[in-house]
């Protein structure tokens, strides 16, 4: 008994010295990957995959959906397509990834998405402690809150005492809890993991109202079974600057997404589309020249995509406007003004950063 | 050759068998052999776990992510619909956690409790010689068995519950109301002297029971019946009676809901989401309780029956005084599982929008980007409800056990 005992100890000690050295010997590989983390970029890892991993919705038709054709289509689709172009030079080597709410930013997190294309809404917290990164704003929009025709609710104040149906893990959870303490009015928040949820509550009367983004709510609402019924209340709760996201501390993938993003900006604004991008590539322009990257400059180079990534990206996909007209404009069901989402020469608020 | 060296080596085998000597090699020594394995294993789950952490930490670093419960002090900002607790958008995470334990709490408490009803009756129903009640149960318990948990929430939900009419339209049967804004159902309400009347009533109680042993004694002792039982239950309703009158109000006060302006006032409220969790997951159990209940009946030996039947007595009563009481030993461990079961099945709640402890913390989550910690706490409640209910139920079992001569 006594002779297993010491055995016992032995062992304990032996386990014990193993795991020390065994500590510090992977903390010296730790400096070392601690090391090599800032060279090895997402970038380098699509360009090696050939592939885009995005993260993107598949039930808010004209931002992220499945298509009648069973493909995924839509304004936040176009813009991961367009990265795609950039970067790869291939607008089709995506691989999408549906998320709900709940479940997008885990997936960055965790290096399940290269890049989060679904309609977030930038915020500082989600910049800070949820280890997030915004490249530009590609959509601007507000929250509101939908209600039927006949309910006769007008402003935030006819809400008193009603259940409003709300999104898990959105920002408009926390907005209307803000806006409606604002206004002193009572309420119930009921919440649902997704939208569909939302929506089958609200159409079956079981909740009274239910707020999600202007957008998303014009886009619902040519889903319901009567979309003459319902009304979208004109007050607008919040700001929702919507904007791709890619994982903290990774200055160059998230350059890069940046720079896509404003190049669909700059090409609108010098007027380059799709069609007429093979015409503009002889321009004398110098500015044009950095953009499509022709004669010498290096700008893609500079950033680690390809010199043309604007060029690709415009041919493939087409410019912000073409993107916008395509997805929300007058000949889709949701004829959205651009509103904030015009050009800044135009009065909206999309201004890209100089090609230089 | 070969043969020689063979016969020199089995030779000096048998010489060290003679021997009896200790220098059996140390891999085949009964002692250490199994000693030494154990070490190994727990070396390599070390290494195991040790390679986990270390790489769950530097992946949280290079995300530039650190570890820590200082958030859950921070104010929740989102609103959480149904409640056991007061609880606002201004309450920190904890609070907003805490609201999520209660309501898993609740809804595995009252499941338990109907579950085990349920089962009770299915599975003396399933023993039943009549044809109909046996054939009734046996489906009941194949159909509701055989079907994911999962989508038999989501019948309720979608297509028992939403399409009710709307809370304006409310099905009033009695003072219930149904509607797809939840059922409503009266309550009690507290009120001043609820805690006076608690306190007198447990005093009655005690009362009441010193009562009866003192009756039961003398009964005993003098072979004359005083009805023990009788006396004991006067006093006490006699008791509650005089405090009745005496205060003017009863213990607690009814409420009965109505509909005012689209929502429901007075008694209980009860959710679509919760309804439809609690009852799934009190029919999805009751299938497996009825099953152990028919398992432990027919566990008895069939002559405790015939023994029965033979002093006279009616088959009702047998089973309640002779079979049910010996099934409930063969009962108790298989039924903890299940209970145990449907506390975690009811992680399913966050399909119907139930915000149970693991919808909050997604949402938590989702706010916070503190994804492992809010998931070790999830973790933590879990294991916390299932270990005191397998506490509870070993403390129940023991108390059966102990009955057995």
């Amino acid at each position: 008994m006594k002779k297993s005992l010491s055995l016992f100890v032995s062992i304990l000690l032996v386990l014990v010295l193993a795991l020390a050295g065994c500590s510090s010997k992977s903390s010296s590989t730790e400096e070392k990957s601690a090391g090599s983390k800032s060279s090895k970029s997402m970038l380098e890892t699509v360009k090696e995959r050939g592939t885009l991993k995005a993260g993107v919705n598949n039930s808010l038709p004209g931002f992220g959906y499945i298509d009648s054709d069973g493909k995924n289509s839509g304004f936040d689709v176009d813009i991961a397509r367009a990265i795609a172009a950039g970067v790869l030079g291939d607008a089709n080597a995506v691989e999408f990834r549906p998320l709900s709410a709940t479940e997008r930013f885990t997936a960055v997190q965790s290096k399940e998405v290269d890049v989060l294309v679904r309609n977030t809404t930038w915020t500082t917290n989600r910049d800070a402690e949820v280890g997030l990164s915004f490249a530009p704003v590609t959509f601007y929009d507000g929250q509101g809150i939908m209600v039927p025709k006949n309910s006769g609710i007008k402003t935030l104040k006819d809400l008193e005492g009603k259940t409003i149906g709300v999104e898990t893990g959105t920002t408009t959870e926390l907005n209307l809890a803000d806006q409606m303490k604002a206004a002193g009015v009572n309420y119930t928040a009921q919440p649902y993991d997704n939208a569909d949820a939302v929506i089958a509550a609200y159409e079956s009367g079981s909740i009274d109202a239910w707020t999600t983004d202007k957008s998303g709510l014009v886009s619902r609402q040519s889903t319901l079974k009567d979309p003459e019924a319902h009304v979208i209340l004109d007050a607008t709760l919040s700001k929702e600057p919507l904007a791709p996201a890619v994982l903290d501390n990774d200055e160059k993938w998230k350059d890069a997404v940046s720079w896509i993003v404003y190049a669909l900006i700059q090409a609108e604004e010098f007027g380059i589309t799709s069609k007429n991008v093979d015409e503009f590539k002889t321009s004398d322009n110098p500015e044009i020249q950095r953009l499509l990257g022709v004669g010498d400059t290096n700008l893609g180079e500079q950033l680690g995509l390809p010199n043309d990534f604007a060029y690709q990206v415009i041919k493939q996909v087409g410019n912000y406007g073409e993107i916008y007209d395509r997805n929300l404009g007058p000949d889709t069901a949701f004829k959205l003004d651009r509103g904030q989402n015009a050009l800044y020469k135009d009065g909206g608020l999309l201004y890209s950063i100089p090609f230089r | 050759m070969c043969f020689l060296a063979g016969l020199f080596f089995l030779r000096r085998g048998e010489e060290q068998l003679d021997k009896q000597t200790t220098s059996t090699p140390i891999w085949r020594n009964k002692k250490t052999v199994p000693i030494i394995l154990q070490a190994a294993f727990v070396i390599v789950a070390g290494f195991a776990l040790y390679f986990m952490i270390t790489n769950m930490l530097y992946g949280l670093e290079q995300i530039g992510l650190t570890l820590g419960l200082d958030y859950l002090q921070l104010k929740a900002s989102f609103p959480i619909a149904e409640s056991l607790i007061s609880y606002s958008p201004e309450d920190p995470y904890i609070r907003a956690l805490l609201v999520g334990l209660l309501n898993t709490f609740k809804v595995s408490f009252f499941g338990i409790i109907t579950a085990s009803i349920l089962g009770v009756i299915i599975g003396i129903s399933r023993l039943s010689n009549n044809w109909l009640v046996n054939k009734l149960a046996v489906i009941y318990v194949e159909v509701f068995r055989n079907t994911p948990l999962l989508v038999q929430i989501f019948i309720w939900n979608f297509a028992v519950f939403l399409p009710m009419p709307k809370i304006q339209e409310a099905l009033r049967i009695g003072p219930f109301y149904f509607s797809n804004r939840g059922t409503a159902i009266p309550w009690i309400q507290t009120h001043s002297n609820t805690g006076m009347w608690v306190i007198i009533i447990v005093v009655l109680a005690i009362s009441a029971m010193v009562l009866y042993k003192l009756l039961m004694k003398k009964a005993i002792e003098t072979g004359k019946s005083s009805y023990p039982f009788a006396a004991s239950i006067a006093s006490f309703i006699a008791g509650c009676v005089l405090l009745f009158i005496f205060t003017g109000s009863g213990p607690v006060h009814f409420t009965a809901p109505a509909v005012q302006n689209g929502t429901f006032v007075g008694g209980a409220t009860l959710s679509i989401g919760f309804l439809s969790v609690l009852i799934a997951l009190s029919i999805y159990t009751s299938t497996y309780i009825a099953e152990i209940v028919r398992g432990g009946i027919m566990g008895v030996p069939k002559g405790q029956t015939e023994a029965a039947k033979a002093l006279g007595f009616k088959s009702s009563t047998s089973l309640r005084l002779i079979i049910f009481p010996q099934a409930v030993r063969i009962i108790i461990p298989p039924l903890t599982s299940q209970y145990l079961n449907l506390i975690k099945n009811s992680s399913l709640a966050m399909a119907v929008a139930y915000q149970d402890i693991v919808g909050v913390g997604n949402t938590v989550i989702n706010q916070t980007g503190h994804t492992i910690e809010t998931i070790f706490i999830m973790i933590a409640v879990y294991l916390f409800l299932s270990l005191a209910t397998s506490l509870f139920m070993n403390l129940f079992n023991k108390k059966f056990q102990l009955v057995e001569r």
